[in-house]
């Protein structure tokens, strides 16, 4: 077969140009056999630029074109696309990077990075000799979605999903949905109760005919790959038939056993047959065996007895559900860090120091104090309170580095409530630097410091200890540049935003990525904020990074835009640069079978070689470095291919 | 007051040598103040501590190299222990006394007749090598 | 069992209580101090600024006149405690120092001669330097402590005064945790007695400053006595000659400026050991304390 390649040198302006000398770089080229048009231009990914690859195409009857410019990451789909358009498979357009390979890194070097820029381009012009035609694998896609977390977010990607005309299941790990927006009283900076907004939501999500709402439940095992993910969820023995309960909450009622209510955050007791909150989505209860007297003794029983309706059953068993579907929507959520870790503030020990989550139980109307703002230690109405911004975030010496952004605004508006709900009362809060980067969030701020007289002290509080029955703030006003010292009756933490407890355990259970913190990664920063590196997973809400409820919600928007463009296709399009083996070459060893981390090579029991599944091969070459017969290759990347490119680069 | 800045003070000749002789790193403070709101004898110096730090960045050490606050600093660690930015003031504090004692310029901190009276009573030994290896040099 | 022990200056001269009640009860617990053969004061204070090595000398020498004869030694003063271990560390970790010192200790010939089995070995760190408390924990144990208590400390109420010395830097010490230490109270459970926590156990008591500015020292130490105080406890402990200096002898002057201020006794944490172990009193040692302990020993402590 005739080699008709073409190759087009880009200069990027001076970025390739001002170290490669392209035209050089172009004539070298020319003379290279199996080349049969070479030439130069200055911005090979702009309109001209393409249209003269698609011109040469044509006129020149090339077989292959080699674009010499940047990283394939940005352009190569470019270049695909414009070969395809002028008759070419896409697969048979490569590109040779001279620049972040080359002119980047070699820039007081002219002679040397040319020689180079030669070299790389002869050996992608080897590879595409022998590059084949190849058409993408075609899957078919589940267009059904996977939203695990039942937050604002997880609520919202569920609904927007749905509304898009797809099924979703909404796995939630607590008994019901809301997350940490339903523990909030009121939320900046409109001061919306925060109940009253969301449990519209929540009842939409339950009631919707296209989400499967299953709390109570968690991701067990995730299979598969996009488009075709089989996923294990275990729904937790509730020892309650939720289905068949009326939510009558008798059974609450009569329960002896107690323990400290996660919902208020420690702050008040729940039962061992408990639903989270009054507003509890789905407002059935479940049996907590751990706290339960009749797991714990045998004895009790009471809640299956006086049951109208008999739902009680202490021999139910988790339950496995498997579940088909395209997409997965990862919004986990937050935790506080921890108070433990805040030694000079007490540890966690001192009653009256306590975290926002807690003070947020104690302003809420639903709360442990029906909404009166009361010590935990001795019930009596504080009249001094502190609040502190920045425990734990900007520490990168103690705790973490990062700012969880929503505490400035957090506080203030706990400020806000207590002078609200305390009108003889005086609130401190302690700040670094007040971060109001929202709509409407400066003029809050502003409206604390002069409507509802908050002190904004500006300055870190190194110390606070207990002492004649007060919480003692040892603080500093940097701005007057004195220590200054409160004898107050309640302490606010305003602790940084972690991921939840259970993310990381599930980001590995899904094999996606998550910083060094444990946020989960985006795809990238700047331009890809709502989906994984994965594909197929996406991500919304606290579990990507700190974030407030505007912010939450959007992302969850975006990472169902995601989902519903992936939904959009009819079949799922992959690259077909894959492994494969020649069946003739195989002996059959299946060590390709032990090494692929995907599982896609499969034995043949019959002919006895080994076969690649196309559908889920990523084309990562383990198996092909690990083949010792040679009989598995990368479609487009073989040995053959790799030698010659080899051989080229070496050849000057 | 005005406080004149220039680069050249900023990044001049003592700034460096007090980072080096600290070894750290001034532009890591961020005021936060911490390092005040905890020192147990704040009270007794002119310039709190963060404050030190801010004359110092402002390229103004002066000010703090004739402060009572550096002989005041009773090395209690509490400050850099404290730090969110891991910046040791009490590293600083030696640092800038050692500029003024290495002078030698003859203005003993710890008075010798006081020094005197000490020895013999019964205060322990350690109690004064340490006041005239930190206050005297 | 045998361990090379390093008393500081203070602790021959105007803290011979410390040492002598240390000594006797790590008897007591099969341990033989075994003194140094030669040691010199270790300077004590550490150097902050970055390019002292002079000013670590004195420390290092004393580690490696214990690299003579152990790998490991044991001290109880905080302040000697917190400049061998930093000393130790520069030791270990910055191979400039490292060599600048070992030169030194070259020249110092005659002083090391002086030491038996003299070696020409280098210093590079390899004694680990260990508290008295720790040696508690680790080679005896809590637990195998409280069974040798022959008096337990029931009805006592004491506040461990930890100081700053062996908690900060927390990176260099690696004592305990600096904000919520719990070693001396757990060493104080095994004892029997009810161990007191209060605010101030970790803040300065004045250190040094009492040389040179008594006021400035007397008001950090009023601090800590009056929270002890508070908290109800009856009898503080503490592991540094200075910190007892401090809090004990200038309760006189803390009552003139602290209104309705009640004296506490401040002693050593090994004579309360001492006390718990069934040592007789006179080993304890009692005689150097401004406030004295005894009566509220007597009466607090069941015979």
């Amino acid at each position: 077969m005739e080699h008709r390649i073409g190759v087009f040198v880009c200069h990027c302006g001076t970025n390739i140009a001002g170290t490669v000398d392209v035209k050089r770089v172009a004539e070298a080229l020319a003379k290279h056999p199996g080349v049969a048009y070479s030439t130069d231009y200055t911005y090979m990914c702009s309109d001209p630029g393409q249209n003269l690859v698609k011109d040469a195409i044509k006129k020149h009857r090339l077989t292959g074109v080699i674009v010499a410019a940047c990283s394939p990451t940005l352009h190569e789909a470019t270049f695909r696309r414009a070969g395809t358009s002028a008759g070419m498979n896409p697969y048979q357009v490569e590109m040779a990077n001279v620049r972040e390979h080359c002119s980047w890194v070699h820039q007081g070097d002219k002679e040397q990075a040319t020689r180079k820029a030669i070299r790389t381009v002869k050996a992608m012009v080897e590879k595409a000799k022998l590059d084949e035609a190849l058409a993408p694998i075609e899957v078919p896609l589940t267009r059904r979605a996977l939203v695990v977390g039942g937050g604002v977010a997880g609520i919202q990607a569920a609904l927007d999903i749905a509304n898009a005309g797809y099924e979703v299941v909404l796995v939630e790990r607590s008994p019901s949905i809301g997350g940490h927006m339903a523990q909030l009283s009121e939320t900046f900076p409109t001061l919306d109760c925060s109940q009253c907004i969301l449990t519209p939501k929540m009842v939409e999500a339950a009631q919707h005919r296209r989400i499967k709402l299953m709390t109570y439940s968690e991701v067990e095992e995730v299979a598969g790959y996009v488009g075709n993910f089989r996923v294990k969820i275990r729904k937790k023995a509730a020892y309650v038939n939720r289905d068949v309960c009326t939510g009558c909450g008798l059974c609450i009622q009569k329960c002896p056993a107690k323990t400290p209510s996660e919902f208020d955050e420690g702050l008040a007791p729940r039962k061992a047959i408990y639903t989270p909150f009054p507003q509890a989505v789905p407002n059935k209860p479940v049996l907590d065996a751990e706290h339960c007297t009749y797991f714990k003794t045998g004895k009790c029983g009471i809640c299956k007895k006086i049951c109208p309706v008999n739902a009680v059953d202490y021999e139910q068993k988790d339950e496995i559900v498997e579940e088909e579907v395209g997409a997965i929507v990862v919004a986990t959520g937050f935790d506080l860090y921890p108070m433990a870790k805040m030694g000079e503030y007490g540890g966690g020990k001192i009653k009256d120091v306590v975290t926002s989550l807690q003070f947020e139980r104690l302003l809420s109307a639903s709360g442990p104090t029906a909404g009166e703002v009361k010590r935990p230690s001795d019930g009596k109405v504080p009249r001094e309170v502190v609040f502190l911004t920045c425990v734990g975030s900007r520490d990168p010496e103690g705790h973490v580095p990062y700012c969880s952004k929503v505490c400035c605004m957090y506080l203030t508006k706990h400020a806000m409530l207590y002078r609200h709900k305390v009108h003889d009362g005086q609130a401190y809060l302690f700040y670094m630097d007040v971060r109001t980067g929202g709509k409407g969030y400066e003029e809050f701020y502003q409206r604390a410091s002069e409507e509802d007289d908050v002190l904004y002290v500006r300055g870190k509080v190194s110390k606070i200890f207990e002492e004649d029955g007060k919480v003692v703030v040892w603080g500093v006003d940097t701005l007057t540049g004195k220590k200054v010292e409160i004898a107050a009756d309640l302490a606010v933490m305003g602790l940084a935003m972690v991921p939840s407890a259970a993310a990381q355990d599930l980001a590995n259970k899904l094999k996606i990525h998550t910083d060094e913190w444990g946020f989960l990664s985006e795809a990238h920063p700047k331009l890809r904020p709502v989906e994984s590196l994965a594909p197929g997973f996406y991500l919304a809400g606290a579990a990507q990074g700190p974030k407030d409820i505007p912010e939450a919600v959007s992302q969850a928007s975006g990472a169902a835009s995601k989902v519903a463009a992936l939904f959009a296709e009819k079949v799922y399009q992959r690259e077909p640069v894959i492994a494969c083996i020649d069946e003739d070459l195989c002996a059959g060893c299946r060590i390709c079978v032990s090494v692929c981390p995907y599982d896609a090579a499969e034995f043949d029991e019959e002919k006895k070689v080994a076969r690649i599944q196309e559908a889920i091969c990523e084309g990562c070459g383990a198996c092909i470095a690990a083949c010792p017969s040679g009989s598995a290759q990368q479609k487009n990347l073989t040995d053959d291919q790799i030698y010659n490119m080899v051989s080229a680069v070496l050849e000057d | 007051m005005r406080l004149r800045l220039t680069g050249e003070q900023i990044n001049g000749e003592i700034i460096e040598r007090i980072e080096t002789l600290s070894g750290q790193d001034l532009g890591a403070c961020y005021q936060c103040g911490k390092c005040s709101a905890g020192c147990p004898v704040v009270e007794q110096m002119d310039i709190a501590p963060s404050e030190a730090i801010r004359y110092l960045q402002l390229g103004h050490p002066d000010v703090v190299l004739a402060s009572k606050t550096i002989w005041v600093c009773a090395s209690c660690f509490q400050c850099a222990s404290r730090c969110p930015k891991g910046v040791e003031f009490s590293s600083i504090c030696d640092a800038l006394r050692a500029i003024v004692l290495r002078k030698r310029v003859s203005d003993p901190k710890v008075d010798a007749d006081e020094l005197a009276r000490v020895m013999v009573s019964d205060a322990p030994q350690m109690g004064v090598v340490g006041a005239l290896r930190k206050l005297n040099g | 069992m045998k361990i090379p022990y390093y008393p500081g200056c203070t602790l021959h001269e105007r803290a011979k209580d410390f040492d002598g009640s240390a000594r006797e009860c790590a008897k007591a617990l099969g341990i033989e101090l075994q003194e140094l053969p030669i040691w010199t004061c270790c300077g004590a204070v550490f150097p902050l600024v970055t390019d002292s090595v002079m000013d670590i000398l004195a420390a290092v020498r004393n580690l490696s006149y214990a690299s003579r004869i152990g790998d490991r030694v044991v001290t109880l003063c905080s302040f000697c405690y917190h400049v061998l271990k930093r000393a130790n560390r520069v030791m270990r970790e910055d191979p400039a120092k490292r060599d600048k010192a070992n030169l030194f200790l070259r020249a110092d010939t005659k002083a090391r001669e002086a030491v038996e089995s003299y070696t020409r070995e280098d210093y590079a760190g390899q004694v680990e330097v260990v508290h008295y408390l720790e040696m508690l924990r680790d080679d005896v144990g809590f637990e195998a402590l409280s069974k040798k208590v022959k008096r337990p400390l029931k009805g006592l109420k004491v506040a461990a005064y930890y100081g700053c010395m062996l908690l900060r830097p927390k990176d260099e010490m690696k004592f305990d945790d600096p904000e919520q230490p719990t070693i001396f109270e757990d060493f104080l459970g095994a004892l029997g007695c009810e161990p007191v926590d209060f605010p101030m156990k970790t803040e300065c008591c004045g250190g040094f400053q009492i040389v040179n500015d008594e006021e400035l020292a007397i008001a950090c130490s009023q601090n800590v006595v009056t929270s002890a105080r508070k908290r109800g406890a009856d009898i503080i402990v503490t592991t540094c000659p200075l910190c007892r200096y401090n809090l004990d002898r200038k309760q006189k002057e803390m009552a003139e400026r602290v209104r309705g201020f009640r004296t506490i006794p401040v002693v050593y944490f090994t004579q309360l050991l001492g006390l718990a172990l069934g040592l007789p009193e006179k080993e304890l040692d009692f005689s150097g304390n401004t406030v004295d302990p005894r009566p509220v020993l007597a009466e607090k402590v069941v015979s």
